[in-house]
């Protein structure tokens, strides 16, 4: 999407809708989690923002699901949903997530540079994933 | 008529530059982000033009009409630039960048420096500054050292004397840093760089757009800007050299265009700047950046000078009043035309993007120097930064913008 297909209710102040800045203000599964199988770090060159998170799984579950970092309201409100949406899916259904799936459940319209922040989370998540499976498939030595 | 009268019409400055006209989000743009890019003026956008439209050819190679004039005028453009920055013709050579510019050096100036050998920086270096000096010493086992800064972002004096010794071989500054705003006093630090025998390279990515800079003044032994941000076209910028020094470097790229004669054992380079500008050039822009010293000098490097430092004043004071926010670097009185600052609560990027609602660009991030943001505890800041068609409405549009933000974040 160009933008200028962006929707301009959405520019500059209109994109702090009232979740945002609650999410943000007030982060759902803000912490750590000692004995999480996954845990993982990414930060966003652009801006400084850092998200580490750490997942706790049950088989192939996330059963429990915790985040830190700093940022802007669109990368920390946006971990703060992903996170909700994360817990109690496997493995296989996280990997299947894509930036449209955030956006959307941000509920907002956002350019391409500002996307960047939106997936940080995701991207951390993902990456530990992938860093986790990896890691399983080498044999032991 | 003396000439700061033309800076006082800064309207019809205004007129000169097309996109000024564009609107954002349907409001006026602000356009506050000029260390990142500068915008252009007419004049630039029609010498680029018109060299594709009627004199498109390849440069000191094609002996025909286009040929000749092509030739001409790029010739022409690097004596437009060394006039700017009193030097020499030969001794300057357009690159990409300054990015560019300080590759070159970090290549082509360090054949003989053997490990142990010291390199000093500062701490408020942009990464282009920084990087490749960095990565030289890591392959060459040199030492790269950093003058500190202090809390109001300005180098120490007992670090600058601490760090440049005898065993210093290089010295690279910025003259204007990019975040703070701070003007470095080059010509002091200049005479210590060379009682100590070593070689003063200055960054004036942040300096040569917005003041007087003379090499011989400062007597640097390189200089190193872009075009871009001094009202020319992307993909030009330049590297000055003392002609003895650029003389006995080896190039930096090798190919066509560098080269006197080439047999298939050995290749005679050619003469300077030739030599350092292997391939075709970024001809049209080359043409452009002269076309945009041809503007600056009409108006006056002075005049932007104070022009400039009367927006700053005015923005420093008007921000210096809203108790909300932090301004980071030294006072309005000992920096360039630009101002970096926090609003509380509010990340720079979340600042940005409500100004951009308004029209306002500015930069938010940590503007390409990592390092420095760590040191001064802040993971982004937000940066306002002018250029000679901003306006005193316009630094109040900015004010009010941030008022929205802190509505937004309280």
């Amino acid at each position: 999407m160009s933008q200028e297909d962006l929707d301009p209710s959405f520019a500059g102040e209109g994109i702090y809708r009232e979740n945002i800045l609650d999410h943000s203000k007030h982060p759902h599964n803000h912490g750590s989690i000692e004995n999480a199988e996954i845990k993982f770090t990414e930060n966003n060159p652009l801006c400084g923002d850092v998200i580490s998170v750490n997942l706790k799984l049950n088989k192939h579950r996330v059963e429990d699901i915790k985040f830190n970092g700093s940022g802007c309201a669109i990368s920390q409100s946006a971990a703060s949903i992903l996170t909700d949406e994360v817990k109690g899916k496997t493995l296989e259904e996280v990997k299947k997530i894509n930036r449209e799936d955030v956006v959307d459940l941000l509920g907002i319209e956002i350019g391409i540079v500002r996307t960047k922040c939106a997936v940080l989370a995701l991207v951390a998540i993902k990456e530990g994933i992938n860093k986790f499976e990896s890691n399983k498939q080498k044999p032991n030595n | 008529m003396p000439k700061t009268k033309q800076l006082r019409d800064v309207e019809k400055i205004r007129k000169d530059f097309p996109i000024l006209d564009v609107k954002v989000h349907n409001k006026p743009l602000v356009y506050l982000d000029n260390a990142a890019t500068s915008q252009k003026p007419k004049i630039v956008i029609d010498a680029v033009t018109d060299y594709y439209e009627k004199h498109n050819a390849n440069i000191h190679r094609s002996i025909h009409k286009l040929g000749e004039e092509a030739t001409a005028a790029y010739e022409e453009a690097h004596k437009k630039v060394a006039n700017f920055i009193n030097s020499d013709f030969q001794e300057t050579v357009f690159t990409k960048s300054t990015t560019e510019s300080i590759n070159l050096l970090a290549y082509s100036l360090t054949n003989d420096l053997k490990a142990g050998d010291e390199i000093v920086i500062s701490q408020m270096e942009h990464h282009s500054n920084l990087v490749p000096w960095q990565q030289l010493a890591l392959k060459k086992r040199l030492k790269l050292k950093f003058i500190e800064i202090d809390k109001n972002g300005m180098l120490k004096e007992d670090s600058i004397n601490e760090n440049i010794t005898k065993k210093t071989r290089i010295v690279s500054l910025t003259h204007v840093s990019n975040v703070l705003g701070t003007v470095n006093d080059v010509m002091e630090i200049g005479k210590i760089v060379h009682e100590n025998d070593a070689l003063f390279v200055v960054d004036g990515a942040q300096s040569v757009p917005h003041m007087p800079v003379d090499v011989k003044k400062i007597n640097c032994d390189f200089l190193a800007f872009s075009g871009h941000k001094m009202l020319g076209p992307t993909g030009v910028g330049c590297l000055y050299g003392k002609k003895e020094l650029l003389g006995e470097m080896e190039p930096f790229l090798y190919g066509g265009e560098m080269i006197k004669e080439v047999t298939f054992e050995q290749t005679k380079f050619n003469d300077l700047p030739w030599k350092f500008e292997a391939g075709t050039m970024n001809i049209a822009q080359g043409i452009g950046l002269g076309a945009a010293v041809d503007y600056l000098n009409n108006i006056g490097m002075k005049n932007i000078e104070n022009y400039e430092k009367e927006l700053v004043t005015y923005a420093y004071e008007r921000l210096s009043k809203i108790k909300e926010i932090e301004i980071y670097g030294p006072d309005a009185d000992k920096r360039s035309g630009l101002v970096s600052f926090n609003v509380k609560n509010a990340h720079a990027h979340d600042t940005a993007t409500i100004l951009d609602g308004e029209g306002i660009a500015v930069r938010a991030g940590h503007h390409c120097a990592m390092p420095l943001a760590s040191v001064l505890d802040i993971a982004a800041s937000v940066r306002a930064s002018f250029y000679l068609y901003n306006t005193k409405e316009e630094i109040d549009k900015l004010a009010e913008g941030i008022d929205k933000v802190i509505k937004v974040f309280k």
